[in-house]
């Protein structure tokens, strides 16, 4: 499941990419993000809306004629620094990331932002979270050990995840930069 | 006061560059893992930091003291004197029982024969290992024999303990109880540790993990 937040984020990173039309927003999304379940309309024009209402983007222009096709939103300064510090911030070490790690690659390689470095982050963010399961699990009594090894084994899987696609970020940049 | 540290350390195998800028550093009685890919210089640096590899340039220090400029001779005192070492196998001396395999580097230290044993005992209990004294290394499983290694490194009460992939070999609930084992007596002693391995389960068992990439320690961005 990506998340109301993954998806206002990485509609207003594709945005710092460049200006767009709702209707080009929602096909970058769906070609990159949305893995083989595209993105409602509804849901495009409401984020869209919320984000203008938040000041994190404004329409640019309006050109010739009417309706929702023909507003190009543009991301404001708030809007990227808002990209910047999610893009930054560690996710919180529990299971079940990959999505989100994974939209935070892509969208890192897109925008040409060092995505070895916010995988590096997010290496540290799980050995920090594996050090302190470790911790509970020596003190622990076995229903501890084992739900701590649940976690560690989880993190442990990510952490595969992360090295490998650290190998593989050179191929992958090629494939998402237009 | 570092307990061990290198600095700048470049260290290549004729042609091939295995350490290209190496620094890290290691406070007294803290355990550190050194972690990276296959072939990315942790058992070089590992080496150079025990004084058994010497650096092409930069400095190693232990315990306030610059090693990598002593002799052969010198380290290899040091190395007897000050160091542990654990390796993926056991490399316990066959010939030998388990109980001398554990004294031996107090026998080689100058202990005398009966007073190294005396020492060597109180391992075996301690590590599970209770009524394996007179085995030898055939005649033992891989994490009872990792085990008596990893007595092996300790029982000289070294000021520091370097493993390198000491649960390389064995499977992850052995590899656990050795590491188990191997933070407790550390702890215990105030011996500081570094420990190479590349399993992120094995590293979270330190109190920091270093990243080596392409010859260089990456430090974690600990926010
Ligand atoms: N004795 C040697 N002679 C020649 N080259 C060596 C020697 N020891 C290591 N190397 C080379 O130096 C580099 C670093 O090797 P090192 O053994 O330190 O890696 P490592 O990180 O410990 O790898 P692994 O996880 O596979 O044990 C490698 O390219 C390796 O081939
Ligand atoms: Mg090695």
């Amino acid at each position: 499941m990506v998340s109301d937040m993954s998806v206002s984020m990485t509609l207003l990173g594709l945005l710092e990419r460049e200006p767009s039309h709702g209707y080009d927003l929602k096909r970058h999304y769906d070609t990159f993000f949305s893995r083989g379940k595209p993105l409602p309309f509804g849901q495009v024009y409401s984020t869209l809306g919320r984000l203008a209402r938040d000041g994190k983007i404004v329409v640019g222009e309006i050109e010739p004629g009417v309706g929702p096709e023909r507003k190009r939103y543009v991301i404001t300064e708030q809007g990227a620094t808002e990209v910047e510090s999610w893009l930054t911030e560690p996710v919180e070490a529990e299971p079940n990331l990959q999505t989100v790690l994974f939209t935070k690659v892509v969208l890192a390689l897109m925008l040409g932002r060092p995505a070895e470095e916010y995988l590096d982050r997010q290496r540290a963010a799980h050995l920090r979270r594996m050090t302190e399961l470790t911790e509970i699990r020596r003190g622990g009594d076995l229903v501890d050990v084992l739900l701590a090894d649940h976690g560690l084994f989880h993190l442990e899987a990510d952490l595969h995840w992360i090295d490998t696609t650290v190998a593989r970020l050179d191929a992958l940049r090629k494939v998402v930069r237009k | 006061m570092k307990a061990i540290e290198a600095r700048d350390v470049l260290l290549s195998f004729g042609e091939t560059p295995a350490l290209r800028g190496a620094s890290v550093s290691v406070a007294p009685g803290e355990i550190v893992a050194v972690m990276g890919p296959s072939g990315s210089g942790k058992s070089t640096l590992l080496h150079c930091l025990a004084g058994i590899l010497v650096p092409d340039s930069g400095e190693v220090h232990f315990d306030g003291r610059r090693i990598d400029t002593l002799n052969e001779n010198q380290r290899s005192v040091l190395r007897r004197d000050q160091f542990g070492f654990v390796f993926q196998f056991g490399q316990l001396v066959p010939e030998l029982t388990a109980e001398e395999n554990v004294a031996l580097p107090l026998l080689l230290g100058g202990v005398k024969r009966a007073a190294a044993l005396r020492e060597a005992r109180p391992w075996f209990e301690r590590l599970g290992l209770a009524g394996l004294e007179r085995r030898r290394s055939g005649e033992l499983s891989g994490g009872q024999a990792q085990r008596v290694a990893l007595a092996r490194g300790l029982v000289a009460r070294p000021g520091a303990l370097f493993a390198d992939e000491p649960t390389g070999a064995l499977d992850s609930l052995t590899g656990e109880q050795v590491m188990d084992l191997l933070v407790a007596s550390a702890r215990e002693q105030g011996t500081t540790v570094v420990l190479v391995t590349h399993e992120a389960r094995i590293a979270a068992y330190a109190d920091r993990q270093v990243i080596v990439r392409d010859g260089k320690v990456n430090g974690l961005v600990h926010s």
